[in-house]
């Protein structure tokens, strides 16, 4: 069965070893409160969704943990350090992709190894990879206005992937990919999960979503914007990917997760 | 569609030369010239070399002026747009330069710097210089922030920042200011050479005028309306080239 904790209890769990906490984090843009006194674990190697009503301020935590964003107060620490600005640890997918225009697919791609000084053809050929990893293949030359909204997406994923970091934040990754795409890059991210020993910060707005892949589901709402709940699937993860869709335990967080939600679409 | 596109603008030029020919023969007035006479004009003044000797000296103040105007424009630009500091300072100069009647400040300059090369530079610069730097400052400043953000996130460096993202993103408005700085510094050469002393091409215009020889006159005028739009279509190819996949659009979503 899964635990459920309270955002603020102290689970009875061994000490788990965390890649990125954030302690009393707020975060106040002029006059609206995004983010209030909020606290939260990331276990390392698992994947924790941040779930929660547009607005809430799920793109504003993860960009503090990127070190994009100052916290007002609170701060947020990645393997133990306080996290002051952006690290080689951690790499970040954007919501609204942020690619190069002028930049073809594999300039886009390899541009995160070219900041960091990569030389041309290793970058390339890393690139390269992760083109075909997220199934971009024979796309290379194309410039993102020539490709889907999805694609450009997936240019996104394989430039953060490309890096190799730690911790991989991710707004949103899968949001404009059409549904066959979707499940296929949520089967693809848990074995990556499984395979890779990386931390993984993903938002989503899609409760099944949150469900699917993650080890561990930190609900957010709104006013006061913190983590309201935070939810820990544990019985069907090893079930293969094909029956958890399935399994009564999936469909039960479900349903719990959008009656805590419901009252905010309302 | 490179062939379709050049079909367009033969089309245009006719027209327009076409309106000119008939203009010429209502006659609009009798100081217009046609068409013809005007294009006759223009291979008598190339064949005797006048029109030579004229761009000798014609292009001197124009191309030290363009130059310094780009140059200078561009880098100043960049350094008003870069710092949120500098920015309510020195528009307001550029903004004044770009509105100010040159004509009223001709008199200024030529009592400063005489009546050499210096004013005429001068004068280019006043006309180029202002749309160079207002576009290029307004192009930087708006870079969309969501690139730069993603310029840190992987770890560019400031310069990498500003060299990779920054130009790159603002490259077609600071060429469009470019364009723009050029053609005026065109009118601002020929300007110098009428109203401060008449060389060059602004000598034909002065002396074909006061003897009535209206189509030399019309004819240098052409000339260098077309050298401007020859300079202009060089300037597109040289940005095409450099900046390959700039002309694809721009993705904002
Ligand atoms: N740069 C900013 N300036 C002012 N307010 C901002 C800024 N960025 C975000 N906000 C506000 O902070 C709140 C949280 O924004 P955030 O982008 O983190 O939400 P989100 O949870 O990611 O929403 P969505 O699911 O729609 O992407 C919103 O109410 C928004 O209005
Ligand atoms: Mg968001």
């Amino acid at each position: 069965m899964s635990q459920i904790r309270d955002a603020h209890g102290r689970d009875d769990q061994p000490e788990v070893d965390n890649a990125v906490t954030a302690r009393n984090v707020s975060k106040t843009y002029g006059d609206v409160e995004a983010l209030k006194d909020l606290s939260l674990d990331f276990p390392r190697g698992q994947l924790t969704s941040l779930l929660g009503p547009s607005g809430c301020g799920k793109t504003t935590l993860l960009k503090i943990i990127g070190g994009l964003l100052a916290p007002t107060s609170g701060e947020v620490e990645v393997n133990g350090q306080t996290v002051t600005g952006p690290g080689p640890d951690r790499a970040f997918v954007f919501q609204d992709f942020a690619l190069l225009p002028w930049a073809n697919v594999i300039r886009n791609v390899a541009f995160g190894l070219e900041l960091r000084g990569v030389a041309r053809s290793e970058r390339e050929e890393i690139a390269q990879k992760y083109i075909h990893n997220v199934g971009l293949g024979g796309f290379e030359n194309s410039y993102p206005h020539e490709l889907s909204g999805g694609m450009r997406q997936r240019v996104g994923l394989a430039r953060a992937l490309s890096v190799d970091a730690q911790v991989l934040l991710m707004d949103e990754p899968f949001s404009a990919v059409d549904e066959q795409t979707r499940r296929k890059f949520q089967e693809d991210l848990l074995s990556l999960v499984q395979h890779e020993s990386k931390t993984f910060i993903f938002v989503t707005h899609s409760i099944e979503e949150a469900v699917y892949v993650s080890d561990q589901i930190a609900i957010l709402l709104p006013r006061p914007s913190r983590v309201s709940e935070v939810i820990k699937p544990t019985g069907f993860r090893n079930k293969g990917t094909d029956n958890i869709r399935r399994d009564p335990e999936y469909l039960d967080i479900v349903d719990r997760i959008w009656a805590s939600l419901r009252s905010y679409v309302e | 569609m490179p062939g379709r596109s050049l079909l367009l603008k033969l089309l245009s030029a006719v027209i327009v030369f076409g309106a000119w020919e008939i203009a010429g023969r209502i006659p609009v007035s009798y100081a217009f010239p046609t068409f013809l006479e005007s294009m006759w004009a223009l291979v008598k003044l190339t064949l005797d070399g006048t029109i030579f000797t004229a761009y000798a000296e014609t292009l001197k103040p124009l191309v030290v002026g363009i130059v310094i105007s780009a140059v200078l424009g561009i880098g100043l630009g960049l350094w008003i747009g870069l710092s949120s500091k500098f920015d309510w300072l020195f528009s307001p100069i550029f903004v004044v330069m770009q509105s100010a009647p040159l004509a009223a400040l001709i008199p200024l300059l030529v009592m400063a710097y005489g009546i050499g090369l210096t004013s005429k530079v001068f004068v280019v610069c006043i006309m180029a210089m202002p749309v160079i730097v207002l576009n290029t400052s307004g192009a930087v400043r708006n870079t969309p922030s969501t690139i730069k953000e993603m310029g840190r996130a992987f770890l560019g460096s400031e310069r990498d920042i500003i060299l990779k993202i920054i130009i790159p993103a603002a490259s077609p408005i600071i060429f469009a200011g470019l364009r723009l700085g050029i053609s005026a510094g065109f009118i601002g050469a020929i300007l110098a050479e009428l109203k401060i002393t008449p060389t060059g091409v602004g000598d034909i215009i002065t002396y074909s005028r006061s003897i009535a020889d209206y189509p030399s006159m019309y004819a240098a005028i052409f000339s260098i309306i077309l050298l401007a739009v020859l300079f202009l279509n060089l300037l597109e190819r040289v940005e095409l080239l450099l900046f390959k996949g700039h002309n694809r659009g721009y993705v904002s979503d």
